[in-house]
């Protein structure tokens, strides 16, 4: 495997469980070192695809390639080369802190000699020093998110599954671990990451939305922005917020409008601000202010779903 | 196969094991207890049985006759009623499970040399009871009736003592206190390492699976093979240890000793645990939950006393339930271990045992870990 070879390559992966169709002809790949987001609501196949992906089930068609092992013949290799860390935290909480990494440093055979170092070298990272010997069950979610970490990359794996990571966590821990992967990523190991958060996946390089088991999108958040919302988005705040909402939803070229706190997002097929609030005035609702605004993920994705 | 996956895994388990305190004391205090219950409690059913008396004749020939029984030590008169429907009313309420009834007669019969009539009411819902109070009465009844015959012919100046000839030992020689310790000692220590052996691997499993730490596993480079080595090996040696402590423990409380060879007795235990560990994961695949795993566990412990010998002899069974406990392990493990701690018996003699749990623990062994394999990927 060289440097510029893709992590991860999946070509037409197709999941059948009896009727039904978990993941439908998926393509893609992921670059070496890139954090990857695989975005979709819960039950659209992400669990699904990852699973196929650390070689513990066998697609139904279709061929994949991780860390340049293949998927449905070579499981065993994926298995010892890729850290996984799960929305469950799978730690055994009437073991210690300590006890923990060793276990999982026992299960990927990091040799002997290295071990301490690398013990220390993880509490270090998950700010868990002094506290090697409690319980995992006594520590906050947050800690254990972050131990749940240390324990899926001890054996310095260059590819890391994350299925849910942040699931259950606080803002602030979500926002710490975020900065742990981003630095992760920075010595080369490669992060593919599933997610139902939206903010989240605009942590990612790249983000592929998946719906239904369909790939429905697959670029950069700034692209997504940029170019997958069919016409513009503005924020509109008016004193009858209620009657302003009934008005845009009227206009069959006016799209997506939904409420985020005082303001009314809408996303307008063609024009300006000036031809936005000509509409409202048309429609007889004073004194509105109407700006321009960049779109979130979240606005792109509503706009993809919607389709 | 990795020798520092599987020690990591074990190391895991013993750490988690004596962290758990409740499994700790299921490990080291219920097969004690257990000896002591079934120990005891199997004693008690057999002597001190609550009796009335209705002693209508009340002369000192009936109330000897009376005192009679509560020496013996297997009946203990607990009230001396006045009415038949009193006595009867005792038995219903479960007050007393016997009645002794002394017709109005009775000292005159006796004092005039005539036979004399008692009757006695045996609650027969326990029949284990039944039997020992009407087997004791009975031989209670004869004693007196001897006695009774050599006074009056004292009396009557024939001299007696010559002709005193009646030998009463046989009520010493038959103690079912001794024989039934000795009988259940052996099979209890069984009882207590299959449930031991079945329980402590169906829950380790099962609980990982509860916890979600299984599903990590799975993605891990962890075999099937390895996982299951490593979380039945600790188990091993916790149910070794065990049975080691019940061993003592019928030495010391119930003077039951091993006459046999101790060693043996553990190379045919072997295969009976690791068979009992074969149905543990067994169980641990098909459980989705700790409580199911041990519902499972009772439920596999039943045919082990029913059927196995365990407290009534397989010879008394209907042939198809004779033949059903050839299929069950704690069959042959009795007759290992009474043959071996009772008769002093050894490998020699035991061995088609020893064949036949080795087979019934390869085929549990294979299915489970085959079962187990399948279930996780």
């Amino acid at each position: 495997m060289t440097a510029d070879a893709p992590a991860i390559e999946v070509h037409h992966l197709t999941k059948r469980f009896g009727e039904r169709v978990a993941v439908s002809d998926v393509s893609f790949s992921v670059r070496s070192g890139e954090v990857f987001a695989f975005l979709g609501p819960n039950g659209s196949g992400k669990s699904t695809t990852i699973r196929m992906l650390c070689g513990i089930l066998a697609p139904t068609s279709g061929t994949g390639q991780v860390l340049g092992y293949d998927i449905v013949r070579e499981p065993e290799r994926i298995k010892q080369r890729i850290g996984y860390m799960s929305q469950r935290f799978s730690l055994y909480e009437d073991l210690t802190v300590r006890e923990n990494l060793e276990f999982y440093a026992g299960i990927y055979e990091v040799p002997r000699g290295v071990l301490g170092a690398r013990v220390t070298e993880l509490v270090a990272m998950a700010g868990l020093q002094g506290r090697e010997d409690q319980l995992a069950a006594h520590l906050s979610g947050g800690w254990k998110q972050r131990l749940a970490l240390g324990c899926a990359i001890v054996h310095r794996p260059p590819l890391l599954f994350l299925d849910e990571p942040t699931a259950g966590v606080d803002p602030v821990s979500r926002r710490e671990f975020w900065t742990m992967i981003h630095e992760l990523a920075a010595t080369g190991v490669t992060v593919f990451a599933t997610t139902h958060y939206l903010d989240e996946a605009e942590h990612a390089a790249r983000v592929a939305m998946i719906h239904d088991g369909i790939l429905t999108a697959l670029a950069t958040p700034a692209d997504f922005k940029a170019n997958f919302l069919r016409g513009r988005l503005f924020a509109v705040r008016s004193a009858d917020t209620l009657r302003t909402l009934a008005a845009l939803q009227q206009r069959p070229d006016i799209s997506d409008v939904s409420l985020y706190g005082d303001a009314i997002h809408a996303l307008m097929a063609a024009g300006d601000e000036h031809a936005l609030a000509e509409v409202l005035a048309a429609a007889g609702i004073e004194g509105a202010t109407v700006e321009p605004i960049l779109p979130s993920l979240e606005d792109v994705f509503i706009s993809l779903m919607k389709r | 196969m990795s020798l520092a996956r599987l020690w990591a895994i074990m190391r895991k388990e013993l750490i988690q094991v004596r962290r758990d305190r409740v499994t700790l004391a299921l490990i080291i205090g219920v097969p004690v207890i257990e000896l002591l219950m079934f120990g005891y409690a199997l004693n008690a059913v057999t002597d001190h049985i609550a009796t009335v008396v209705f002693d209508e004749s009340s002369t000192a020939a009936s109330r000897t006759f009376a005192q009679a029984f509560d020496n013996t030590g297997y009946f203990t008169i607990r009230r001396w009623v006045g009415s038949r429907e009193e006595a009867m009313h005792a038995i219903d309420s479960a007050e007393a499970r016997v009645a002794l009834i002394i017709p109005g007669d009775f000292g005159d019969r006796v004092l005039g040399g005539r036979s004399a009539t008692a009757q006695l009411i045996v609650d027969g819902s326990d029949p284990a009871v039944a039997q020992t109070a009407m087997f004791s009465g009975g031989l209670i009844a004869q004693v007196q009736s001897s006695t009774v015959t050599l006074e009056t012919l004292n009396r009557a100046g024939q001299g007696g003592s010559s002709r005193g000839g009646i030998d009463l030992r046989p009520v010493v020689l038959y103690n079912p206190r001794m024989l039934s310790v000795k009988f259940m000692v052996p099979a209890l220590i069984g009882l207590v390492l299959q449930m031991q052996a079945v329980l402590l691997t169906a829950l380790a499993v099962v609980r990982e699976r509860e916890r979600g730490t299984l599903e990590q596993l799975i993605v891990s480079p962890v075999r099937p093979t390895e996982l299951m080595l490593g979380k039945t090996l600790p188990n091993v040696v916790l149910c070794l240890a065990s049975t080691v402590l019940t061993l003592v423990v019928a030495r010391v409380l119930f003077n039951v000793p091993v006459v046999g060879s101790v060693f043996e007795l553990f190379v045919l235990t072997l295969p009976f645990l690791l068979g009992s560990l074969g149905i543990g994961l067994a169980i641990s695949v098909a459980a989705t939950n700790q409580a199911q795993a041990l519902q499972m566990t009772m439920f596999t412990l039943l045919p082990s006393i029913l059927l196995s010998g365990f407290l009534y002899a397989r010879e008394g069974m209907p042939q198809i339930f004779q033949w059903l406990s050839l299929g069950i392990p704690m069959t042959y493990y009795l007759q290992v271990l009474r043959g071996v701690i009772l008769k002093g018996v050894g490998v020699a003699e035991l061995w088609p045992q020893g064949l036949a749990l080795t087979i019934f623990a390869t085929v549990t062994l294979a299915v489970s870990i085959s079962r187990f394999r399948k279930t996780i990927e």
